[in-house]
């Protein structure tokens, strides 16, 4: 049985001119020790997606739906119940690590506070297992990074630290919101070894949000690329990034500065830009920058088209049907 | 000043001013003391120095807020006395801005010793409780309200200074400000077309927030024997003469009324549009 | 191909809570006329630093920046000489780099205004410098706050151009947008260097950017270039270990099971660097005398710049493989 189970889920945000719907009928599972990728551009609802598992929408947000976590349903959760969620069944790390970690408070404070709120151990037994999580993200010297303060320690560091204080109640599902956009690129390439680890020694489940194809690559079993707040294609990674089948998938590919025509130093984009929250073009939202569109993608909202048991797209028109559709599995 | 009225039209209605209570409170009661003032001599029922009526009359039908300790009408006085709070306050605070945001940008932007220096005066000036020194310029200066303008000024310039100083360190740390210096602009042109348009906005709202208290510091001198000298009819120097008489409450009170209503009708404005044009507080008043 | 610019053992210093970081210790460097120099690095490596060297902002300490046949001179408060306002900078910051109370047009044609031309005709000017970034004309009259991001940068480089530059120093011009905007404006400088054979340099932490648009790449590491070679040299055979460190790290994005190397270890302060090479101890190559002999910069037969004892100058570059 799946972890998490989400079910059209839709969430809508109060905005300065009315309500706004930041996520559309989304849907999705996060399998046990698995790691899902989520993709997108800005606008595309992927963060509120993740803030609606917490219940931390910005005030006056609403969700609709169902999300099931580990068996029972979590989005009518009340305030307190959301409070034991956090932390103890599901955490979070965010991208910046300057901002996430309580400049004030030593590294012990903060890694101890929730392992004692959620579960009542001593102080003693709370350093120890302080000592264990530094070690276990890799800090050198945990016992002196224990008494320092986060102003003490590298953006990667910092990071590892954000994630020991994730897995301090040793939750079943980690979100990362762009863990690593901040990041040098081989302070990434740390901290994408450290979640791979996490997910083989302890089974965490990992969602994963991020623009970045090169770390979803790398780090995830599966993908979901999102555009203006609906899912346009998932599937296993492999096959989503070898064959995508969805004209938005198949641009954000085409634009990565790797794979622009060989003789010329012009990168490729997509045309136009992604659309801000509360003005989402009718029917699929893609159709205003798609080469492909028709008179009816304005007017209808694309279902679902199963491409195989583990690959599927939200496009009627289907365009690149023709080609062939390796190791489907 | 153009750049605050485009602003205010083109803000939206959340936050525009009018939707403030208060400010529209306070600019109807500014209108209409300007209103009163400008039409005193029509309006005012008697002349303002003219002794006919009996001494410490109280209020009446014939004489809305009694006469003073000549037999002067009150009312007219206080009509009268709007001639010299509003213009002088006014005058006051734009004298005050002017030279003390321009002291400021020179701090600001020179940095180094200068700056040093010209923080150091005005800490020395920040020292003083306002009247205090007002007082001592206006004494030395001899009692005349053209002195108590002077003296209040000396006062009031300092904040300024502060502000536009503190405004261009921070503009300063642009990266159009760079721009501009890569480009070729000197640093005074920098100063003048670049920085000061970001200027104008802030002290705008810091002047409408100061002329209550010019307007106060002016009554204040004035109450003191400082400032307008008899017999003119200064509201300040009408309190005056209403505190030797406290028994004839009349005397004291309608001045120090008419005080109050002008310095809160300008606070009032000052702080709506502090809040309007504050992106962080209109933000927060829209929520 | 003509040199533009020329650094010779260049160090700048700033100060920091009243102790002095040497964010550059010791570069040398040239860029070419029509060419794109790529100045790559992870935090802390002193690019940015640099960039601003290069410009004026910032005064070296040590050695000399020459542009265009002359020394190179800090910014003060008179008139930047004009022989050097063909030398200008595109900044990080889209929301820093553009004054919000002053008209787009205006501030385009400040550069004309300085060098004496009239404001009419600086505007008009100003207009067609907007239709080569790609704007409308009549954005002379809007505000910064009207347009997004991408299309701030593009005014920013439209701001540059009125100066007729030869050399333009792009301090991570990109890196504070949204994807799209990024191709586009990285094209729209390939393209003006393309037309005004300007050289650039193009300080940026995004890799597959830089070895897209570059021609040559520089590789900095705490302070000093460790390699400079063509892009092709640089990630297809890179001849320092720093260099095939970061090559290793980049993630791709093609769904294999690559996984990213990482360098374990942390960048060391800039305020006490380590002695020798400065980056031996992290270096899973490092031999005894790397502690304590610092490499000078040597140049290999296939005409790149690398600070490494494992090359040898005049020689062909030895593989570097890390494990």
């Amino acid at each position: 049985m799946n972890l998490l189970t989400v079910e059209n889920l839709t969430v809508t945000l109060a905005t300065g001119s009315g309500e706004a719907q930041a996520v559309r009928n989304l849907s999705f599972n996060v399998g046990r020790g698995e790691i899902l990728g989520v993709a997108g551009e800005s606008g595309s609802g992927k963060t509120m997606t993740a803030l609606s598992m917490l219940g931390l929408l910005p005030y006056k947000g609403k969700a609709s739906g169902s999300i099931m976590f580990d068996g029972r349903e979590i989005l009518t959760s009340t305030k307190r119940e959301y409070r034991d969620i956090r932390g103890k069944e599901i955490a979070m790390i965010f991208q910046d690590p300057m901002t996430s970690l309580h400049p004030m408070l030593t590294v012990e404070v903060q890694l101890t506070e929730h392992l004692r709120h959620h579960r009542k151990v001593s102080k003693a037994a709370a350093r120890n297992s302080a000592l264990e999580l530094l070690a276990t993200v890799k800090i050198p010297e945990p016992a002196s990074a224990l008494s320092a303060h986060p102003s003490q320690f590298s953006g990667g560091m910092r990071q590892r630290i954000a994630i020991a204080m994730a897995l301090a109640c040793e939750p079943k599902l980690l979100i990362a919101d762009e863990p690593t956009t901040a990041l040098d690129v081989t302070v990434q390439a740390g901290i994408l070894k450290l979640l791979h680890q996490l997910r083989t020694d302890r089974n965490l489940s990992v969602m994963v949000i991020t623009h970045d194809l090169g770390v979803l690559s790398s780090l995830t079993d599966r993908i979901m690329i999102m555009y203006a707040g609906s899912e346009v294609e998932s599937g296993a990674t492999s096959d989503l990034l070898q064959n995508p089948r969805h004209p938005y998938t198949k641009g954000l590919i085409a634009a990565l500065p790797g794979n622009s025509e060989v003789n010329s130093k012009n990168l490729l984009s997509i045309d136009g830009m992604p659309p801000e929250l509360g003005n989402f073009p009718s029917g699929c939202a893609f159709h205003t920058r798609c080469k492909f569109a028709k008179a009816s993608c304005k007017e209808t909202v694309p279902e679902v088209l199963n491409l195989s048991s583990d690959h599927r797209i939200f496009c009627p028109i289907n365009p690149f049907s023709e080609l062939s559709n390796s190791g489907s599995k | 000043m153009s750049t605050i009225l485009k602003k205010l039209k083109r803000s939206k209605n959340a936050n525009s001013i009018w939707r403030q209570p208060l400010a529209v409170v306070g600019i109807s009661i500014i209108a209409i003391w300007t209103f009163l003032a400008i039409f005193a001599p029509w309006i005012a029922p008697y002349n303002p120095n003219a002794q006919d009526a009996d001494k410490f009359l109280t209020p009446s039908a014939a004489h809305w807020m009694g006469t003073d300790e000549l037999g002067r009408d009150i009312w007219s006085r206080i009509i009268h006395g709007a001639r010299i709070s509003l213009p002088y306050s006014l005058l006051l605070v734009v004298l005050s801005a002017s030279i003390g945001s321009i002291i400021g940008a020179i701090s600001g932007y020179a940095g180094g010793k200068i700056d040093s220096f010209i923080m150091r005066v005005t800490d020395v000036f920040f020292a003083f409780p306002g009247i205090v020194l007002a007082m001592a310029v206006a004494a030395a200066l001899g009692p005349q309200i053209r002195n108590a303008v002077i003296a209040v000024t000396i006062v009031a310039w300092p904040v300024y200074a502060r502000l536009v100083r503190g405004l261009i360190l921070n503009a300063k740390q642009n990266d159009y400000v760079t721009a501009s210096a890569l480009l070729g602009s000197s640093a005074l042109r920098t100063m003048v077309v670049d920085l000061r348009p970001n200027l104008s906005g802030p002290v705008f709202v810091l002047a409408s927030l100061e002329v209550g208290n010019a307007l106060l510091l002016l009554s204040g001198l004035s109450f003191l024997g400082l400032g307008a000298q008899p017999p003119a009819a200064e509201w300040g120097s009408m309190v005056s003469m209403g505190a030797v008489n406290f028994d004839r409450w009349w005397v004291g009170l309608f001045p120090g009324l008419a005080i109050l209503t002008a310095v809160l009708a300008f606070n009032f404005i000052g702080d709506s549009l502090r809040d309007a044009l504050d992106p962080r507080t209109a933000k927060a008043l829209r929520d | 191909m003509n040199e533009i610019l020329n650094l010779k053992n260049v160090a700048v210093e700033y100060d920091r809570h009243g102790r002095k970081v040497r964010a550059v210790a010791g570069v040398d460097l040239t860029l070419n006329s029509g060419e794109i120099l790529g100045l790559v690095g992870e935090s802390g490596c002193g690019k940015s630093t640099l960039g601003k060297a290069i410009v004026g902002i910032l005064s070296p300490i040590t050695g000399e920046i020459v542009f265009d046949g002359q020394k190179v001179k800090k910014l003060t408060r008179g008139k930047r000489p004009e022989h050097f306002r063909n030398l200008q900078m595109v900044f990080q910051d889209p929301y820093g780099s553009l004054n919000p109370r002053r008209k787009i047009g205006v501030q385009i044609a400040d550069g004309l205004i300085v060098a004496g031309m009239s404001k009419k005709l600086a505007l008009v000017k100003a207009a067609d410098l907007l239709e080569k970034v790609g704007l409308p004309r009549n954005a002379v009259d809007r505000f910064a706050h009207q347009f997004s991001g991408g299309q701030r940068q593009r005014i920013s480089i439209a701001r540059a151009l009125a100066a007729s530059p030869t050399a333009i120093i792009a301090d991570e011009p990109i890196s504070a947008l949204d994807t799209s905007s990024q191709a586009q404006v990285a094209n729209l400088l390939v393209n003006l260097v393309d037309e005004f054979d300007m050289g650039m340099v193009f300080i940026s932490h995004d890799l597959s950017i830089v070895r897209r648009i570059s021609d040559r790449v520089a590789v900095m590491y705490l302070g000093k270039i460790v390699e400079v070679g063509t892009v092709d040299q640089i990630w297809n055979n890179p001849s320092h270990p720093y260099t095939r460190a970061l090559i290793s790290a980049i993630p791709h994005a093609d769904g294999t099971s690559f996984m990213p190397k990482d360098l374990p270890g942390d960048v060391p302060n800039p305020m006490s660097p380590p002695s020798g090479c400065r980056f031996h101890p992290r270096c899973p190559l490092a031999k005894a005398e790397c502690a304590s002999n610092e490499p000078e910069l040597r140049k290999l037969a296939d005409g790149r710049d690398v600070s490494c004892v494992l090359q040898t100058a005049g020689s062909q570059p030895v593989t570097i493989t890390l494990n």
